[in-house]
């Protein structure tokens, strides 16, 4: 009986980014292969499939056809749209988000990025860090994913051979410096065969490092939440009303980050009215202290107004909270943006109403270029891969990543995305059909640290010969 | 204090079914629970007891009944809702087919029938958020699927405009006859919904245990007998030690040799298995390489 032992196993979010080129589909199809993670019905209709599309009976399983689940995946021969894949060794579990590479699926590598906290980026040994690598960064940055491994794929194709990997190692290392991206590390691989996926290879004997999957098992999982401050959105309110719970009244919420104790003095943002934690409530009992992600109940001491949306900080904490928010927002949906469109923010647990009043620069992810508009008439930095005639100014569309300026019809708390990944973020609806228009991040971001990009300095230098 | 400032897997997934859950409550005027009496709906309905607590579910069951049940499973269900005093929803594939609303098909199987009632349920109803105990890991297509999925006012889903789903911060909005299916199980797999009944003692109908049972043998699969289809001639019915991984419509629904009769039995028979459990126990997915996309876009579960 093995139950025991997994009683203590934690949970790794991460995601994949890369094309079937690069060999994304059979990277993760050997990780659930050698993970045991395929069962033999899955592995008898890939082979079915295999043989479908022309390979021999005797070759080896398409590892790929696993994760295509769509039929126009399938038929295509892309992935379209992120997948969720769930293997398990004794010591981790983990949820792999599986985002599509090319530039028209950036808003599902931005989803894909939002959750997790290691980012696998897949280069092929023969080509090296190309457009899409540094685009696959770039969103890893943004996003503030706080681990990165640069899988370099195919060494079967290149012999295995050391010098090469340390090029496209060092050049993408140079990379995530500018980026600002603190933890990464380069593994040579091949997805096809196996080597240092879950195996070490003995095919590269020069490499010292952990194989992949060793890596994955060993990243810690979380920040210490001690080191962070309480933020704890509240979702409902429990007031059972009834003979045994008359007077009960619960704040219900899944404590975003740090830790909260009884005895805490609290403050209700945006009001900021105070109060004492007496009570932390679960259905398995009370608790003494409670940390985050876990889900609970909070008892205040005073009878004071708090609803959905509310969010409860310590109380001699420093909270931003205001009606105007300015955030880099990647664009998701195929409607452009309008100046003045009249739109809905969703931030932690509260919807507010909002006036896009600014796009005020836009990123190019491949270049890492910032095209600021200075003023109203400034109509540059259009999508290139747009091709209406009449696009309007300032405006961003599908896959676009832009600085917006919004006025908002009440405050709300605005945690600083870089320091609060949890609370930090916010979508934009549109109010008329409930579609998510953008995806943002409250305050500066990657794209204010390269902003004002010089033309002069973009078109020269290594970023420039890199790649393509 | 690090060892005890990480969440073990099964408290990050009992966490992030609750948080889904209470949005649900926060942001939806109609939410109802698909209940089936299967293992995945039991598990949801012990979560919303605990994400709620002290107070009731705030929220009704809904049963989409084929006809072809199994006794223990119906029994199952109405202790239930007696037990926990809650509001059952029972939506009817019989009523459907004696209304004209669909066709008895020739193989006598009712799984794929159940679209209509379910969808013809949430409009009656005005039900606005409907929770299904669906998990990516049981099937590809799935394995795509939104936490909060947006259904038209024909039920659809159309996996290529899925709203891009970030953070945490699930968008349920939609406009009136649309509805909103959330699964807050999209992050289990099979082991991790067993490993949970087992830590938290959840009870489950009895069927889900090795018992001895009359079946027969129908395309590699073991099925009770009935009189929507089975056994037919030349299928011998004989007495088998088995027991059902999934439950589903009695009549594509199959069991599976077993002598696993408690839960760590189960535990080890499943960490063990070389099957999915669809691939083990549903005829009904056997039909093709898109199989599940295709009732999904239809509105099924």
């Amino acid at each position: 009986m093995t139950t025991t032992d997994h009683s203590q196993r934690d949970l790794l979010r991460l995601a994949t980014a890369g094309s079937v080129d690069d060999g994304k589909s059979t990277l993760i199809g050997r990780l659930l292969y050698d993970t045991k993670s395929v069962l033999a019905d899955q592995l008898a209709a890939v082979e079915r499939a295999t043989a479908a599309r022309g390979g021999s009976d005797d070759a080896a399983p398409d590892l790929a056809l696993l994760t295509d689940g769509l039929r126009a995946e399938r038929e295509q021969g892309i992935t379209i749209d992120v997948a969720y894949r769930y293997f398990s060794t004794a010591r981790r579990a983990f949820v792999l988000a599986d985002t599509p590479g090319h530039v028209q699926y950036t808003r599902n590598m931005v989803t894909g990025a939002s959750t997790a906290e290691l980012a696998i980026v897949l280069v092929d040994a023969r080509k090296g860090v190309l457009e899409q690598t540094r685009r696959h960064a770039t969103i890893t940055a943004l996003l503030g994913v706080p681990h990165v491994v640069l899988a370099v794929n195919k060494m079967d194709l290149v012999d295995f051979d050391e010098p090469t990997f340390r090029k496209i190692a060092d050049e993408f290392a140079g990379y995530a410096d500018l980026l600002g991206l603190q933890d990464v590390l380069a593994v040579p691989i091949s997805a096809l065969d196996g080597d240092n996926v879950v195996d070490r290879s003995a095919r590269t004997p020069w490499y010292d490092g952990p194989t992949l999957l060793e890596h994955l098992e060993s990243v810690p999982v979380l920040r210490d939440p001690t080191s962070e401050e309480l933020r704890f959105p509240v979702q409902v309110v429990i007031r059972p009303r009834n003979a045994e719970h008359p007077d009960y009244r619960g704040y219900a919420g899944r404590i975003a980050s740090g830790v909260v104790h009884v005895g805490d003095e609290v403050a209700v943002h945006p009001s900021g009215r105070t109060s004492t934690v007496v009570g932390i409530d679960t259905f398995d009992g009370p608790l003494d202290q409670a940390h985050a992600p876990q889900s609970v109940t909070l008892r205040l001491a005073d009878d004071i107004d708090v609803a959905r949306g509310d969010v409860i900080a310590p109380a001699a904490a420093r909270i931003e909270s205001g009606a105007d928010l300015v955030g880099t927002v990647c664009w998701l949906a195929e409607k452009r943006s309008v100046l003045g469109a009249r739109l809905l923010v969703r931030v932690g647990t509260r919807t507010v109403r909002a006036l896009l009043r600014e796009v005020d620069a836009r990123l190019d992810v491949d270049t890492l270029q910032v095209d600021a508009w200075d003023s109203v008439d400034t109509l540059h930095a259009i999508d290139a891969t747009d091709t209406s005639s009449d696009i309007p100014p300032r405006s961003l569309g599908l896959n676009a990543i832009g600085r917006v300026r919004l006025r908002l019809a009440e405050p709300v708390v605005l945690d600083e995305y870089g320091s609060h990944r949890r609370t930090g973020g916010f979508l934009l609806v549109d109010p008329a059909d409930g579609t998510t228009l953008a995806a943002g991040m409250v305050g500066p971001t990657l794209l204010d640290a390269l902003a004002p990009a010089p033309a002069a300095e973009a078109d020269d230098g290594w970023l420039a010969g890199a790649g393509i | 204090m690090s060892g005890t400032t990480t969440l073990t897997q099964l408290d990050a997934l009992e966490s992030e079914a609750i948080h889904v859950m209470r949005e649900v409550a926060g942001e939806f005027e109609r939410p109802v629970l698909l209940f089936s009496g299967g293992k995945d709906s039991i598990v949801m309905l012990h979560l919303a007891r605990k994400a709620f607590w002290p107070a009731p579910v705030p929220f009704a069951l809904m049963h989409v009944d084929t006809g072809h049940n199994f006794p223990e499973v119906i029994e199952y269900r109405d202790d239930t809702v007696a037990r926990y005093g809650l509001r059952l929803v029972v939506a009817s594939v019989q009523d459907a087919i004696d209304d004209g609303r669909v066709v008895e098909r020739p193989d006598g199987s009712r799984n794929p029938l159940q679209t209509v009632p379910l969808l013809d349920g949430i409009t009656a109803h005005r039900f606005d958020a409907v929770f299904g105990g669906g998990r990516r890991d049981e099937e590809k297509a799935r394995a795509k699927e939104r936490v909060f999925s947006l259904r038209d006012e024909f039920g659809q889903w159309d996996p290529r405009r899925q709203r891009p789903e970030l953070w945490d911060l699930y968008n349920g909005r939609h406009k009136p006859g649309e509805h909103v299916r959330v699964f807050p199980l999209s992050n289990w797999t099979e082991l991790d919904v067993w490993r949970y009944i087992e830590r938290e003692g959840v009870e489950l109908p009895s069927i889900y245990y090795a018992h001895d049972r009359e079946v027969f043998l129908r395309d590699g699969m073991w099925l009770a007998p009935g009189e929507w289809g089975g056994p037919r001639a030349g299928e011998q019915l004989e007495t088998r030690t088995v027991r059902y991984r999934t439950v589903g419509d009695m009549s594509c629904t199959g069991a599976v040799e077993s002598t696993a009769s408690t839960v760590p039995d189960v535990i080890a028979e499943v960490a063990a298995s070389r099957l999915t459990e669809r691939g083990a126990t549903r005829a009904d997915d056997r039909a093709s390489e898109a199989a599940m996309e295709d009732r999904k876009r239809e509105g099924y579960f």
